[in-house]
């Protein structure tokens, strides 16, 4: 049984179909990026699995469980499955100790002495042990995703996705925080990215997705995906990247 | 009744200026109170609830204060409840209040980006949590100083009450010209006395606004 399993997925935004038919298992442990051209419907699969877009049609299973249209059921998904974001979307208004306790409190109730040693033990594990009484606005933009990655691993969901995280990043910002993703990786941490740091999702996935057109177009281990890809859109995406850099 | 002195006047209009504090204050603390349910009504998503508070807003917003007072005044005896000018005057500027500061804390509640909800939610916080601990937090940040502000216009408003009778700084100005022939003297005082309610809310709402822009959170 996979983790979370996506059949037929259709998205449209009006007359515009993003997700056409998408199919996807996503096992324990595994690490996996999105990737493609923007508009390619990747960021819009990887919020569907967070219910951040209710889908037109298909099946969203979390650890063999169907997710329906209840609240309870979006609850259930959104516990099992945490997201960061590109743009951090920290709480302003709270420390960085409160922003990683705030939902173990008021969602999962725990006490505030449980909240607070979670958090603690997030803020460290993404080594921001001296950074959390500041508010987001006295952090670096690193720090802050950081902070946001803490965030939603205080919920211990069992899958991760990331939206871009560090596509807001200044350039000298964006190792820190690939080190804590890969760190999660290399913890047996399920992974979902959408990503546009080749090099990182060579490196540290199992499995590569390529999304064309709302489409899943082609996927495998990395290292096949980029030496042999076997349709010209993937050999022009991954073309593409070469000529770039 | 020509042996008004100086004093005389100022000690009268602060007398009346005690009504016009009163009623600033009791139509602003009611037109709050119906202010933040009918924003509670406009956000929660009910399309019908939010096309009748913005009826309800842009009827206020699109007629003068006086009008709302002379038909609260006359229209009410109409269908048979006698209402004195004091309760006419509360009424009338608890609504117009109550319409002003919904527009302004949806503005702000409308101001949190939408990254906070997203965020909240995939936190597993449902709408009421996330009013409580993500929007209206940071909504009543933006909101204080804009508040303040309109509470000038509340003050202001005020002297509206007189034409129906009401006998506060403006109205009490008018009598005692009348006694006193003298408009200029009394009407100055009556000036005085609203801007010296009037600029320590300014000079406030002025002075959250500055510390509101250093502090972002």
């Amino acid at each position: 049984m996979s983790l979370v399993e996506l059949h037929a997925i259709y998205k449209s935004f009006g007359e515009l179909e993003v997700l056409k038919g998408i199919d996807l298992r996503i096992e324990e442990g595994q690490v996996i990026a999105l990737i493609g051209r923007s508009g390619s419907g990747k960021s819009t699969l990887l919020r569907a699995i967070n219910g951040l877009e209710t889908i037109n049609d298909g099946t969203i299973m979390v650890a063999g469980k169907k997710v329906g249209d209840r609240d309870t059921d979006l609850l259930t998904l959104r516990l099992n499955v945490g997201m960061v974001f590109q743009q951090f979307n920290l709480f302003p208004h709270y420390t960085a100790l409160e922003n990683v306790m705030l939902s173990p409190q008021v969602v999962k109730k725990l006490s505030k002495a449980e909240a607070k040693e979670v958090a603690e033990e997030m803020l460290i594990k993404v080594g921001l042990s001296d950074k959390m009484l500041h508010y987001p606005d006295q952090l670096s933009g690193g720090q802050q995703q950081r902070v946001a990655i803490a965030r939603a691993l205080a919920m211990k969901p069992r899958v991760l996705l990331c939206d871009e995280v560090t596509s807001a990043l200044d350039p000298e910002l964006v190792n820190e925080v690939l080190a804590v993703v890969r760190q999660l990786a290399e913890e047996g941490m399920t992974l979902v990215m959408v990503t546009h740091e080749m090099r990182f999702a060579r490196e540290v996935c199992d499995k590569l997705v390529f999304m064309h057109q709302g489409r899943i177009h082609e996927s495998g281990a990395p290292e096949d995906v980029f030496a042999n890809p076997k349709t010209p859109e993937l050999a022009n995406f991954v073309g593409g990247l070469a000529g770039a850099a | 009744m020509s042996e008004f002195t100086l004093w005389d006047i100022v000690y009268n209009l602060a007398l009346a200026a005690r009504w016009t504090v009163l009623l600033s204050l009791t139509a602003f603390v009611l037109g709050g109170g119906v202010g933040l349910l009918l924003l509670m009504a406009r956000t929660a998503g009910n399309p019908w609830a939010m096309r009748l508070v913005r009826g309800y807003v842009e009827l206020f917003q699109g007629t003068p204060l006086l009008m709302q007072l002379f038909i609260v005044f006359f229209g009410l005896p109409l269908i048979g409840i006698d209402v004195s000018p004091w309760v006419a005057a509360m009424l009338g500027l608890t609504l117009f209040t109550s319409a002003f500061l919904t527009e302004i804390w949806r503005g702000c509640v409308e101001s949190i980006g939408f990254g906070q909800w997203e965020a909240s939610a995939s936190l597993g916080m449902n709408f009421r949590q996330q009013m409580r601990y993500i929007i209206l937090p940071q909504a009543l940040r933006i909101a204080v100083p804009p508040t303040v502000g309109f509470s000038v216009q509340v003050v202001k408003g005020t002297a509206v009450a007189s034409i129906i009778g009401f006998v506060e700084l403006t109205k009490a100005g008018t009598m005692i010209t009348n006694a006193t022939y003298a408009p200029f003297t009394v009407y100055g005082c009556v000036a005085v006395f609203y801007f010296l309610i009037c600029y320590p809310l300014s000079l406030y709402a002025r002075h959250l606004e500055g510390k509101l822009r250093h502090v972002a959170r």
